[in-house]
């Protein structure tokens, strides 16, 4: 709850800074409600690349929701579908992290029919808090003089995102490959570097895992 | 209109990432090489978003003290990784850029 205060605002900041009006800049905390995939959206809609490319990038990025997805079905079954869309809605890193911690490993006709509220008391109040926190963000957004150099914040949340991500030594040999390519690339067109940085980066962790195995 | 088409995109595609098991494929387990790669999709964005705004100074790699950006990078991923906490992350690496433009 705490942690996704100042990402909340910075999400907030940048959406009033690109230039997105009070509905999209806020209503986008809804839609899309994935904060990392929103700041990388923003900044490739800040610099006018392709909007396949911006999209493809924040969906890169969200990729890893399929992966919470399959983790999460056997603790959502219970739910009618209807409910398990609105159930996936609001999944994020946080209530995937804190809700799969509650739910030990067993076989799905064990799992209670109603854990899905345990998952819906940890990611509806993330979902609150996000939109406040963006909300504020937005409105102080005008306020925050462009001296500050708030754009390099917006790096920095990506960077504090690294490390919980990089685990074992095949997670590392992917970060680098991606960093690396990702400089070596930004010259390509439309900011397409970062969709090949991150295609290059997956690929060199899935060979190092099968090489150092 | 840009922006509302991005982001109605992005919200719609990410909602059906979302959903991918929980509500469309169901029983069926996922394909051992998606699970293998799907692992490394944080590490390898992250990282690919961060080394191009830290090292490139309009389009070319700048390792001098000319940009400040790297330094102060370098003093908050310390940070990020000892404490994996995005709010002292912030902080620490925005007091440092701020700091060093002021001083060098």
């Amino acid at each position: 709850m705490i942690a996704i205060i100042p990402f909340g605002l910075i999400v907030g900041i940048t959406a009033a800074k690109v230039g997105f009006g009070p509905v999209l800049g806020i209503g986008a905390s809804a839609i899309v409600f994935a904060g990392a995939s929103q700041l990388a959206a923003m900044a490739l809609y800040a610099d006018q690349a392709a909007i396949i490319v911006a999209v493809a990038t924040a969906l890169v990025i969200n990729a890893r929701f399929v992966m919470y997805s399959a983790a999460l079905r056997t603790h959502l079954q219970h739910a009618p579908a209807p409910a398990r869309i609105a159930l996936s809605y609001l999944m994020t890193d946080q209530a995937f992290a804190l809700s799969i911690v509650d739910f030990p490993p067993q076989p799905p006709d064990e799992v209670r029919p109603n854990r899905h509220w345990f998952y819906v008391g940890v990611a509806f109040p993330l979902f609150v808090d996000w939109m406040i926190t963006t909300a504020i963000g937005y409105a102080a957004g005008a306020a925050v003089p462009d001296s500050w150099g708030l754009e390099f914040a917006v790096v920095l949340v990506f960077l504090a995102l690294i490390f919980p991500a990089v685990t074992d030594r095949p997670s590392v040999v992917a970060a680098l490959a991606a960093g690396v390519t990702a400089v070596a690339a930004s010259s390509l067109p439309y900011r397409l570097g970062l969709p090949v940085a991150a295609v290059v980066g997956i690929a060199a962790g899935v060979i190092a895992e099968r090489r150092l195995a | 209109m840009t922006g509302w088409v991005i982001i109605l995109a992005t919200g719609l595609g990410t909602l059906l990432l979302r959903s991918s098991f929980t509500v469309f494929v169901g029983d069926r387990k996922m394909p051992d090489t998606l699970t293998r790669a799907l692992r490394f999709v944080p590490a390898a964005v992250m990282t690919a978003l961060v080394t191009p705004a830290v090292f490139l100074v309009d389009g070319g790699l700048d390792l001098t003290f000319d940009n400040l950006r790297w330094p102060a990078a370098l003093v908050a991923a310390i940070v990020a990784w000892k404490t994996t906490n995005i709010a002292y992350t912030i902080a620490v690496g925005m007091v440092t850029l701020w700091l060093a433009q002021a001083f060098l």
